[in-house]
């Protein structure tokens, strides 16, 4: 296929993925913010999700502090932010736009009648109280998009280079998340246990939509060392980085199955695989959690530069 | 009066429309307004939109569509198929004379400074020889009807015709918001163009190319106003949708760039203007175009589809002149006919036009959409002088045409149905094998009461078109 169209289907992807992502992370901070002040922790809960979505320096070229106001306009819709979610779901809408040929009519529907309805829902003009519903829209679309290009897409390499973005996004999002907040998870902090830490440690999890998988998986009570395993390596958790690369490995085989061709996107994905399978958490808390964070995002960024120079250009 | 296609003008009913007649008589209002506003959310949906130049409004519009069909009986449509057909071969012949052996000038038919100076004239194209001949594998003939017996054609575009799309989108339509009137015909089916255009386009790949020629179809991207009609050609096709970046050129030869690395490409169906598709040979600055593309096809390694400089044929002069072109080239006599042109370059031409142009349509020799033209009969006086002024300066610009009373069809407007100005454009498609024309073409519809512009750019709609048996 042509490098255009791959480069198009996995940033779309990614685009909406993203929009998702935005949008969990603007709900727990709402979430967390609407508890008495102590509870909340002594952390800007707004602060933090500018900062996990990675605008935390564009966002203060424009403003002083980090209110729900504020946030949430440069989060939703902001002119001033590049990847609010207005912008995410106008960039994917783009991409698919001039990949037309490579989508399912389901696939354009989802996306296309999403940003229809975009323009009629006016979301510069939403309140506070219209935001729960908004951000559930953006949730719902995410799955539509989603569903229909697992339902209807044809397993080739337009399909696969479509979950490689899917998956590069997410661990990136996930990741992003834990840089922020690995503070709260520190050993030093979990003696301290109480309503403060767990709602603290619960608005992680719901950021990432993971607060009910925690307890199946784990039967427990939320312990920040097994919030940290959910997230970093357990394989049930379909956004953890394992999961992720499970499914970058496997999308990437496929390609290079079909093209009969590996390069060093397959190793490099496939080397940072292996390493998470072989990690404890113990371990990754001797060395440092946040080195852990830090090394894997730098990591997560050359597979998808490896990506990119090897079939999107 | 104008010829109404489905009453003549009278009580009465002609014949292929008699089925139509009954329906809308029967259908309630309230029910055609509801199939319409689904036709409408089929287009947005769809995203099948067209963008207007120069519009700060919507970067996207929908064409308005017109559920009642027009309708053409069988034979009407042999006769005109058969005038078509004449009419591509001959653009085919004149193009290759133009770039060749330039008969039709040393006779004396066509006089030689036309073709020079035509804007649209390629002189890198003389003595280039295109693959099989073709250069025209897609013509849009505009033609328009006056009585029941008799087509003219008003235009014919042998530059990048658009429109199909619509044309298999509005069949789509019909088909699904009037099941019963459709079981009522037997409407020749159209589902087949895509097809026929692959087809066609493979047939034409250079003869040193492999046995299984890829054909890509170029654009200038999403941008473009007909973008939507890129993408679903090539869609329906199974083609590659590129742009200009997507391709390059090493020694000669064309290739896509491709998640596997350079892909040969013989054959490109080029929804890109002359001017823009290659910034080494001609305009430098365009970002649309692939550096060395002209040199590989000069080099006969690549089909370019329609040819470089096709436009040569279908200004609004050279196009007075195609009815005594048909009979140099073809010894026949044309079957369709052409509107009376005066050329306002020969001065009894333009003195006769300076004093009839209350009457006369002025268009520019080498515009086109439906701008930069005088309907007198319309016109205010000051447009009129305006005209007059602009004639006198630049006669070379412009031709005149007596007004047509182009012919009418029913059409579902504010005041419910009632009759409205329509033309009808047929694709005819050219290969080394032969002429394909599939049964009908795009119906555009003036919506506004009198109007005569059914350009969409200007407000113009569309209609299913209907061959029955």
């Amino acid at each position: 296929m042509l490098s255009r169209t791959a480069d198009s289907l996995y940033w779309l992807s990614r685009y909406i993925e993203r929009a998702d992502y935005l949008a969990r992370s603007i709900e727990a901070a709402q979430r967390l913010s609407s508890l008495p002040a102590a509870y909340a922790g002594e952390a800007n809960e707004w602060e933090s999700a500018v900062e996990t979505a990675g605008s935390g320096e564009i966002f203060h070229e424009k403003h002083e502090t980090a209110t729900a106001e504020t946030v949430a306009h440069f989060l939703i819709c902001s002119p001033d932010n590049p990847s609010s979610i207005v912008k995410c779901f106008e960039s994917a809408r783009t991409n698919a736009r001039a990949v037309r040929t490579a989508l399912t009519s389901e696939m354009w529907d989802a996306i296309n009648g999403a940003w229809l309805e975009l323009q009629g829902l006016n979301p510069s003009k939403l309140t506070p109280r219209d935001w729960p519903k908004f951000l559930a829209w953006v949730k719902e679309t995410s799955l539509r998009v989603d569903g229909s290009a697992y339902r209807t897409m044809l397993r080739n390499d337009a399909y696969w280079f479509s979950r490689l973005g899917v998956s590069v996004e997410r661990a990136d999002n996930t990741a992003r998340l834990l840089d922020v907040k690995y503070h709260i998870l520190l050993p030093e902090n979990a003696t301290v246990g109480g309503a403060i830490d767990y709602s603290q440690w619960a608005a992680i999890l719901r950021a990432v939509s993971a607060l009910t998988s925690y307890h199946w998986v784990y039967r427990e009570s939320l312990k920040p060392w097994l919030i940290a395993d959910l997230l970093i390596l357990n394989t049930q958790m379909p956004r953890s980085l394992a999961a992720c690369y499970h499914s970058i490995v496997a999308n990437l085989d496929e390609i290079a199955g079909a093209y009969n061709r590996a390069g060093p996107a397959q190793r490099t994905a496939r080397a940072i695989h292996r390493q998470l399978g072989a990690t404890k958490i113990e371990q990754v808390f001797q060395s440092g959690l946040h080195e852990f964070i830090t090394t894997f995002i730098a990591d997560n960024n050359r597979v998808g530069s490896a990506i990119s120079s090897q079939y999107l250009v | 009066m104008a010829f109404d296609e489905m009453t003549e003008g009278g009580g009465g009913v002609r014949a292929p429309y008699e089925k139509i007649a009954q329906w809308l008589e029967t259908v309630p209002r309230e029910q055609l307004q509801q199939r319409r506003l689904e036709a409408e959310l089929f287009f947005r949906r769809g995203g099948i939109t067209f963008a207007v130049y120069g519009d700060a409004q919507g970067e996207e519009r929908i064409i308005p569509y017109d559920i009642v069909p027009r309708v053409l009986a069988r034979a009407e449509w042999e006769h005109l198929a058969r005038g078509l057909e004449q009419r591509v071969r001959t653009l085919n012949l004149y193009l290759a004379d133009v770039y060749g052996a330039q008969n039709a000038m040393r006779a004396g038919i066509v006089p030689p400074d036309l073709v020079w100076q035509n804007p649209a004239y390629r002189p890198e194209m003389a003595g280039i020889e295109v693959p099989h001949g073709v250069y025209v594998h897609i013509g849009g003939i505009d033609v328009v009807r006056v009585d029941a017996d008799d087509f003219y054609v008003l235009e014919d575009n042998a530059r990048t015709p658009s429109g199909v799309s619509y044309m298999l989108e509005g069949r789509e339509i019909s088909i699904r918001l009037m099941p019963e009137l459709f079981g009522q015909h037997r409407v020749a089916p159209i589902e087949n163009y895509a097809n026929e255009l692959l087809s066609s386009l493979r047939s034409v790949a250079p003869r040193n190319s492999a046995a299984d020629p890829t054909v890509a179809l170029l654009t200038p991207g999403q941008y473009n106003s007909a973008y939507y009609e890129h993408s679903f050609l090539a869609d329906k096709m199974g083609v590659e949708l590129v742009e200009g970046r997507d391709l390059l050129v090493k020694d000669e030869v064309v290739y896509m760039r491709t998640t596997e690395g350079p892909k040969r490409v013989d054959v490109i169906y080029r929804r890109v203007d002359d001017e823009f598709i290659d910034p080494l040979t001609f305009r430098p600055d365009s970002g649309l175009g692939v550096p060395g593309l002209f040199a590989a096809y000069a080099a006969g390694n690549v089909t370019l589809a329609n040819a470089i400089g096709t436009g040569a044929a279908d200004d609004k002069v050279i196009y007075s002149y195609i009815p005594e072109l048909i009979r140099f080239y073809l010894g026949e006599e044309p079957i369709l006919k052409n509107v009376p042109t005066w050329r306002c370059r020969e001065p009894e031409a333009l003195q006769y036009v300076l004093d009839h142009l209350a009457e006369l349509v002025v268009k520019e020799t080498h515009g086109s959409g439906g701008y930069g033209m005088l309907v007198g009969p319309h016109a205010s006086s000051s447009e009129i002088e305006t005209f007059r002024a602009l004639l006198k300066a630049n006669p070379e610009g412009y031709i005149a045409q007596p007004t047509l009373s182009l012919s009418t069809c029913p059409t579902f407007v504010e005041s419910g149905i009632a009759p409205r100005h329509v033309d009808l454009r047929p694709f005819v498609l050219s290969g080394s094998d032969g002429v394909r024309i599939v049964p009908g073409g795009l119906t555009r519809v003036a919506m506004r009461d009198g109007s005569l512009v059914v350009n969409s750019s200007q407000g113009g709609g569309l209609k299913d078109t209907w061959v029955i048996e």
